[in-house]
């Protein structure tokens, strides 16, 4: 499994969306959070965007106040996830027009159903924008 | 009740009502959460599904973002699954993958449910159900729903059908017999034109070679032509990191590969595409130097990119390149010392990982020297890693590198005065062990020792309470190399030492003895040669011929060879010694001393050091006011020795204060006494202690008449098959076990708890373990020297440099002098032969999913081990369901895939492409090719002419043949 979990965090450390490739009890999510969200946050600019955590390679990038943080399996390739998270980024920026946090608490099932677009079991399997989007525009309309 | 229902429905709080609620109240939130779950719990018993399907959707999202247990809601996710409305549905399914697991007992009401949803005409539905099983599937869901899985892989919608690859991956984890069943769509769709469809499938296949790749290397033509057609960057990095894990087993496939990675890594803006070239040559293909060149000038351009990320990943790629191309760290060493005061500690910690990669037996003491500098001025972890990875360099296989050992342990002195260290477990078990192994740099290790021990600025410090035991240690222990034991007794008992923790201050007291223990020792030998006497005792004069001998040994430079002489005379009292005339061994003694002190400008020296009766009386009672208060220390350890040493000062003192004022002659009488009773106790630490083999006990002779082959063999027919991890470090394995029967000692102890077994076999047995072992009584010391260890002339770069600035260091080419000031030969380093290194298992680790490669194998490979069952298994449960077809042809399809997969097997390169035709023609009209199918299982052996002109002919009438029938593929595994 390339990709363990993704997790967007905003700056004050609070979660903001989690989606786990594996199984983890809530504790352990919490215990796990925790620790990355000090890891990352805590660093600067300057500093590149991997950090080793536990068994996980820690891959993260920041827009403006949110932080997204990748875990992935040791040989993964990180610039690769950085592309990932990039994508992630420019999709949902395409669906809701100038993304922010709040269109991720507010359209959590959405985030939701592009990260699922993309990534099914751990691994990439969609890269294209409006591959990822067709759906979800069809099933707001129908519904 | 519908009142209440609707009444629920107009006030029903829905999801956004509560993230804004949220919103508002930015204190108290876990009263808000309570609150919130409270309405939920209530809102959840809702017979109206929207209701319910609200509750549910707010509890999901509190559990997903505040973690609230939802495990109690089980039964209502179930509930909303079931619903005929896509909007509830899509709640239910969302609320099941993210809390179900393994051990969620619903799970078993779920499965008609996900079989429904996964045979639905509506994509979206069959994509929920599909997106649910890949996160909740257990053994019985995939076993249940693999033929459904199967049917999704052909679907004809590439919105379902990818995701049905994705799908099959956990499949194939928790029910390897899938594979049978699956694997042969999966290829097919790995094949297939559409690039979702494919990305997908490079996906799968990427995580499934990575586990095991032996399996997958007949699908090599197939990863070929995805690498070279590809132009989508992420199945391209797929299709490099299945190569990195294939290329290593098959070496023609590296060849071959070769040219197109170097091509893409030229090629590509990608940065992270060429990253993957670059990590997949300095991986798996750095035997082809072109190539590796190539990546190194890549390496080289990262290195000095603006972009932290990427001079991070530059020095990673490095670093996996330094074992086999150490030139390419140097020829970088530049930049990575510059990196070592990066910002990022991260790219620090690289760096030094590097650094220490150049490190060699030429430059260690110049690049040490930088970095402890560095370490000085740096943050105290990171200083902590400098320190870490200098210890761990320096002692690697008991100290190759080192050379020059005094120079080495006054490092570990300074090292341990460095404010920041942490060290101190590692410095103290170096400080020990170097004592013990290399004689040599005894002298410098007390000097050393001393200046730890006498400096009570120190004492203070927790990290440096290991590091003061081992200095206590060292110069009790080696006294006989003190330049000034009385200096040293007083700082052992200085007042500070109560700072220390009671085991350290044991240390400190026991250390004190044994010097208190040789100074005494020192003084009767002095007054025998003041008097040179002949009749003074013969074991006084015999000990001190043995001290002497035990000097002897220490200060001077010795062979190998001629280890085992001063073994010999070091071994203990011997009776031939006391035999000899006292006047030849004082002569000895005062020669030998006279040469020490010739040798070493520190040299001990009896005559300087005057132990007059006065300062041995001195010392006395400094013993005595220091310990006298401990006697009644609380902690045992404590207590116990420093009574010791009071009572032996005691019986001393009563022996000798009477006398204090006689004359020598009387003096001499009662020295006879007194130093019966200091030969005593020097006996006891005369023996020189000696690092202990990790297999020490595994050379204790077995005891005659205990047979221990005798019932192994019965044992490991009764219980062959269970697998007991062995442990490595317990081994009484002797050289009766002979080398193969390593495995057999481990596992029997513990099939004795398991097994029915003989009485006398677990009487042997017990012995074994508990009574008749022990470690041997011969020292195991075996001095050899099998230096220097071979070195790669390119590991001798010159850094001998006096700036301490690292980066001139750099700035030297790699030339092959060597250092100037190598004229000393290197001491002798005591190695156990066998002790020294861990002894590494012999046996491979189980692969873990064992079925799940062994079942690959059979599809691709074409055992037919085990046919029917498994094969039956999925189509007896597909027959319950409206999926006849199915049941009817899957046997069939399952060995023409067999057939098909012996293609690289088989030598004909035309025959193996025409497979390949015949592949996509199958899909095309599939009951032909069925037919197609048995007739070639029938027909193979007899007549496989024919067969490859029938499929050739078939071959040609697709349109999709051209790609696979390129000449590539026959080069591949033939």
């Amino acid at each position: 499994m390339g990709i363990r979990f993704v997790l967007m965090v905003n700056k004050q450390g609070q979660t903001r969306l989690a989606q786990y490739y594996e199984y983890l009890t809530i504790e352990e999510r919490r215990a796990l959070e925790g620790e990355i969200v000090r890891k990352c946050l805590a660093r600067t600019e300057q500093q590149c965007s991997f950090v080793e955590h536990r068994n996980y390679k820690i891959v993260y990038r920041r827009y403006a106040s949110l932080f997204f943080l990748v875990g992935v399996d040791d040989d993964e390739n990180e610039l690769a996830i950085l592309e990932f998270i990039h994508l992630l980024v420019e999709t949902m920026d395409r669906h809701f027009g100038n993304v922010c946090e709040l269109d991720i608490m507010f359209h959590l099932e959405k985030a939701h159903f592009m990260l699922e677009e993309m990534v099914m079991n751990g691994c990439v399997v969609e890269t294209s924008k409006s591959n990822i989007l067709t759906p979800i525009q069809l099933m707001d309309k129908a519904s | 009740m519908a009142g209440s229902s609707i009444m629920d429905n107009l006030f029903q709080r829905t999801l956004e009502d509560l993230i804004k609620g949220f919103r508002l109240q930015l204190v108290g939130e876990s009263a808000l959460i309570s609150k919130a779950v409270e309405e939920i719990r209530r809102e959840i018993k809702s017979t109206d599904l929207d209701i319910k399907s609200i509750a549910l959707q707010k509890l999901s999202y509190l559990s997903a973002i505040y973690g609230i247990d939802m495990s109690w809601a089980a039964f209502h996710v179930v509930e909303v699954m079931s619903s005929s409305r896509f909007a509830h549905k899509k709640i239910g399914y969302r609320a099941a993958s993210q809390s179900f697991h393994e051990g969620t007992s619903v799970l078993l009401l779920i499965t008609n449910q996900l079989r429904k949803d996964l045979s639905s005409p509506n994509e979206f539905e069959v994509s929920l159900a599909l997106e649910c099983l890949s996160r909740i599937v257990t053994i019985d869901l995939a076993r249940d729903l693999t033929p459904d899985v199967f049917t999704l892989l052909s679907s004809s919608k590439v919105f379902v059908r990818k995701k049905a690859i994705g799908v099959i991956l956990r499949v194939f984890e928790k029910y390897p017999d899938a594979v049978r069943v699956c694997f042969k769509r999966l290829v097919e769709n790995l094949e297939n034109s559409d690039s979702q469809i494919a990305t997908a499938a490079v996906g799968v296949f990427c995580e499934l070679s990575s586990k095991d790749p032996r399996s997958y290397l007949p699908l090599a033509p197939e990863f070929y032509r995805i690498l070279i057609d590809s132009r989508n960057n992420w199945v391209l990095i797929k299709t490099l990191k299945i190569f990195a894990k294939l290329a290593p087993l098959e070496p023609r496939l590296g060849k071959r590969i070769v040219e197109p990675v170097c091509e893409l890594m030229k090629k590509t803006g990608a940065k992270s595409l060429m990253f993957e070239c670059v990590r997949t040559v300095v991986t798996c293909l750095s035997n082809h130097e072109s190539a590796v060149k190539v990546a190194i000038s890549k390496i080289g351009e990262l290195l000095v990119d603006p972009d932290p990320n990427l001079r991070f990943l530059g020095l990673h790629a490095l670093s996996d390149v330094a074992p086999t191309h150490l030139w390419a760290v140097l020829e970088n060493q530049e930049v990575v010392i510059k990196s070592l005061s990066d910002e990022d500690p991260n790219i620090k910690l690289e760096s030094l990982c590097l650094v220490m990669a150049m490190v060699s037996e030429s430059n260690v003491a110049d690049i040490s020297k930088v970095l402890v500098n560095y370490a000085l001025k740096s943050d105290p972890e990171f200083c902590n890693e400098i320190l870490g990875s200098i210890l761990t360099t320096c002692s690697r296989n008991v100290y190759e590198i080192i050379i020059d050992f005094d120079w080495y342990v006054s490092l570990l002195g300074e090292m341990s005065r460095i404010p920041n260290c942490q060290k101190g477990e590692e410095i103290e078990a170096q400080l020990i062990d170097i004592g013990m192994r290399v004689k040599d740099a005894r002298l410098q290790l007390v000097q050393v020792g001393r200046d730890l021990v006498i400096d009570p600025a120190l004492l203070g410090n927790v990290h440096l309470h290991r590091i003061l035991c081992a200095a206590a240690w060292v110069v009790g222990e080696y006294v006989e190399v003190a330049s000034n034991p009385f200096e040293l007794m007083d700082a052992l008992l200085q007042p500070r030492t109560n700072l220390l923790p009671p085991s350290v201050r044991a240390v400190y007291i026991h250390s004190s003895f044994k010097i208190l223990v040789f100074c005494l020792d020192c003084c009767l030998m002095q007054n025998q040669e003041h008097v040179s006497s002949l009749d003074s005792s013969n074991l006084a004069v015999g000990y001190s011929g043995l001290v002497a001998g035990k000097k002897h040994t220490e200060t001077r430079d010795f062979a190998s060879c001629e280890g085992p002489t001063h073994d010999a005379q070091n071994e203990g009292f011997s009776p031939q010694n006391s035999m000899d005339s006292s006047e030849q061994l004082a002569v000895q003694n005062n020669a030998v001393r006279i040469v020490t002190q010739d040798q070493t400008s520190i040299a001990t020296s009896l005559e300087k050091n005057n132990f007059t009766l006065e300062s041995i009386v001195g010392l006395l009672n400094l013993i005595e006011l220091v310990l006298s208060p401990l006697a009644a220390n609380p902690d045992v350890e404590i207590l116990e020795r420093a009574r010791n040493v009071l009572s032996f000062v005691q019986l001393i003192k009563a022996e000798i204060s009477d006398n204090s004022n006689q004359n020598v002659d009387i003096l001499d009488k009662k020295d006879a006494q007194v130093s019966a009773i200091v030969k005593l106790m020097c006996d006891a630490f005369s023996d020189e202690l000696g690092p202990v083999s990790l297999n020490a006990q595994g050379r204790v002779a077995v005891p005659d008449g205990l047979v221990l082959n005798e019932n192994l063999d019965d044992l490991n027919a009764i219980c062959g098959d269970i697998e007991l991890p062995s442990s490595s470090s317990f081994s009484i394995g002797g050289p009766h076990f002979g080398t193969t029967s390593d495995a057999s000692p481990f596992n029997l102890p513990k099939k004795e708890e398991t097994e029915p077994l003989n009485e006398s076999a677990s009487l042997l047995e017990h012995r074994k373990r508990h009574g008749l072992y022990y470690l041997p009584s011969e020292k195991n010391e075996i001095t050899y020297d099998d230096y220097p260890p071979p070195n790669d002339p390119q590991k001798k770069t010159n850094l001998n440099d006096e700036s301490e600035d690292l980066s001139k260091l750099a700035g030297q080419s790699l030339s092959l002098k060597k250092r100037p000031n190598q004229t000393k030969p290197r001491p002798v380093v005591v190695k156990l032969d066998d002790g020294d290194v861990v002894p590494i298992s012999v046996k491979k680790p189980e692969p873990r999913d064992d079925s799940l490669s062994g079942a690959v194998r059979d599809v691709l490979l074409g055992s037919e081990a085990k046919p029917s069952s498994s094969q039956s298994n999925p189509s007896d449960k597909s027959s319950g369901t409206d999926k006849k077809n199915l049941s009817s042809y899957h046997p069939s399809e399952i060995k023409e895939n067999v057939i098909g997969a012996e293609m690289p097997d088989q030598a004909n390169p035309n025959r193996k492409s025409k497979h390949h035709g015949r592949h996509k023609e199958r899909r095309r009209s599939p009951r032909k090719t069925i037919e197609g199918g048995e007739h070639d299982q029938r027909e193979n052996k007899k007549s496989s002419h024919r067969h490859n002109r029938h499929k050739a002919r078939q071959g040609s009438s697709s349109p999709l043949n051209v790609a696979p029938q390129t000449p590539v593929i026959p080069d591949f595994l033939l």
